[in-house]
């Protein structure tokens, strides 16, 4: 076995229990924990596989910024453990038919003809720069989807930050802006004056 | 180097070998950044000190350069107490994923030319990443801590750091752009020839966002609502004592120095001298005047430097006004800075080159 077979083993056993454990500890931020070490560890993977612009992005994006927000969110709200786990034998028979029907589904595709008919090619010399080869692409052949999803994320965050907007009358509220601006005549104002006689 | 390894190869499998060289640079490196820590808390600490006209602490060793030494040695002895309804496990892990990213990213930073452990083509990407993680360390501590002050301090970090993140991200873009490159020796190579050539110059905006978003992920003074002591007490690590609350310092003061040594790498030519290589030939001088660690080395630690400064000076900031420097200030800045330096490199006019 050489030491890349053995890596890969190692990570993908690791990313296969952190994700098993993501929905089967009973604690809401373990859960997150544990999703976060199956990102990370399927990053390791992905660098394996020479797509080290990928992992980078993975690890970045989704345990740097997304898993963040998402912890901030589970720490703020006060779950009840004990509820979380109520009604579990009731949902069984259709968690159960989902998780058949996903995987029949998936076993079905792999097994079928489209995936083992394409030819694995050859893997590109070392000296290519995954990032420089994913913008040229990015930017020349699929340059108008690209921009698509571009604007459709720029909708999105317009329509989030819409969402959350509300304007109340009658809020004392500061404007920083105006607290920078502030100078010294503004606020103080020196008098001068003769010293009063003591009666 | 070679020696080393022809000698262990006599004895020893391949693989083996490889590791252990490994092992040994790795060592190299971190030992003196860890004795580099513990001399920037002494240097915090006097030279807050000397700004404030006062000694800072003279009484361990002569002029009290062993304080260091004495701290780190009551800290180890200390009890690591966990609070009660705490959950153990996290509260213990917490520190260690403070500290791990913050000593990871030495892996890719370049000293001298070609003194690098890993050479990563994504370096500057990688150095993002990495130093993205370095906030789980805050957040589960402040959550693994069951305390209201703590969990306050890691809302506040974790707003802050992802804010900061996107500046410091769209600065570097500026960076690459300039360079050609995410590789941090190529970016420094790009620099070669004297100090005009420095990106510093034409992205001077992109390198003041960098550092002052560099100080905000630190959470260093004047961005430090995560400690804010006289609101939240300590912030995050209220609840940790001994060597548990040394590694939070240890992760901080380390990450100092990572930003300072990244500001020096990306933005002032690193190791490259500011003579270029007009000096070169110049006989006894030029080994000093020519590149070499020992102008990286300068630079980053004027940049630390910086930081004891500014938390010797400003006034702590205010939280929402944190949030609207990263929002409406930095970010802003960058963007129409990167769109300017796009606009130029299409144009061909590259004044750095």
């Amino acid at each position: 076995m050489t030491f890349e077979l053995f890596l890969f083993y190692l990570f993908a056993a690791v990313t296969l229990g952190s994700a098993i454990a993501v929905v089967t500890v009973r604690n809401p931020i373990y859960a997150a924990l544990f999703l976060i070490l199956a990102f990370f560890t399927s990053a390791a993977t992905w660098v394996l596989l020479e797509a080290e612009f990928l992992g980078v992005v993975l690890v970045l994006v989704y345990v740097g910024a997304v898993m963040v927000l998402f912890l901030f969110v589970i720490m703020m709200l006060d779950i009840q453990i004990d509820t979380l786990k109520e009604g579990f034998i009731r949902y069984l028979p259709v968690g159960l038919l989902v998780a058949v029907a996903v995987a029949t589904e998936m076993i079905l595709v792999m097994k079928s003809d489209v995936f083992n008919k394409v030819a694995i090619p050859d893997p590109a010399p070392l000296s290519v720069s995954n990032t420089e080869t994913l913008g040229e692409v990015l930017y020349t052949e699929y340059v108008f989807p690209f921009e698509v999803a571009a604007v459709i994320l720029v909708v999105a965050i317009i329509a989030a930050i819409v969402l959350t907007l509300r304007r109340r009358e009658g809020v004392k509220k500061q404007d920083p802006s105006k607290q920078v601006r502030v100078r010294r005549d503004d606020r103080v104002r020196l008098v001068k004056m003769k010293a009063e006689k003591r009666s | 180097m070679e020696t080393l390894t022809t000698f262990l190869n006599s004895f020893l499998p391949e693989g083996l070998t490889t590791l252990i060289i490994i092992l040994l640079k790795i060592i190299a490196i971190l030992l003196p950044l860890i004795l580099a820590v513990a001399y920037t808390t002494f240097a915090e600490r006097k030279i807050i000190g000397y700004m404030q006209v006062r000694m800072g602490p003279n009484r361990v060793g002569p002029k009290g350069w062993l304080q260091p030494i004495a701290d780190t040695v009551k800290l180890m002895f200390k009890e690591i107490i966990s609070p009660t309804k705490a959950s153990t496990v996290v509260f213990i892990i917490a520190p260690m994923l403070a500290l791990a990213p913050a000593l990871a990213v030495w892996s890719i930073i370049p000293f001298w030319d070609g003194g690098v452990l890993a050479d990563v083509n994504a370096g500057l990407l990688l150095v993002l990443a990495i130093t993205s993680l370095d906030v789980f360390g805050v957040i589960l501590a402040g959550w693994a801590s069951n305390s209201k002050y703590a969990i306050l301090s890691s809302l506040r970090v974790g707003a802050q750091v992802v804010a900061y993140e996107i500046a410091m991200g769209f600065a570097l873009v500026g960076v690459l752009m300039a360079a050609g490159s995410l590789n941090l020796t190529e970016i420094v190579r790009a620099q070669e020839g004297g100090i005009t050539n420095w990106f510093v110059w034409p992205l001077i905006g992109l390198f003041l966002v960098y550092f002052i978003s560099g100080v905000a992920e630190t959470n260093r003074a004047p961005f430090d609502v995560a400690e804010g002591e006289s609101e939240i007490v300590a912030g995050f690590h209220v609840e940790y004592s001994g060597m548990a609350f040394a590694l939070f310092f240890l992760a901080e003061y380390a990450m100092m120095i990572l930003i300072s040594t990244l500001t020096a790498l990306l933005f002032w030519g690193g190791w490259l001298s500011p003579f270029g290589h007009a000096l070169d030939n110049v006989p006894v001088l030029g080994t000093i005047l020519g590149d070499g660690f020992h102008w990286l080395f300068i630079k980053a630690l004027f940049f630390l430097f910086c930081y004891l400064w500014f938390r010797a000076t400003f006034p702590r900031y205010r939280y929402d006004q944190i949030m609207r420097l990263g929002w409406k200030v930095l970010i802003p800045v960058t963007l129409v800075w990167i769109f300017g330096e796009g606009v130029a490199i299409a144009l061909g006019w590259k004044p750095w080159l």
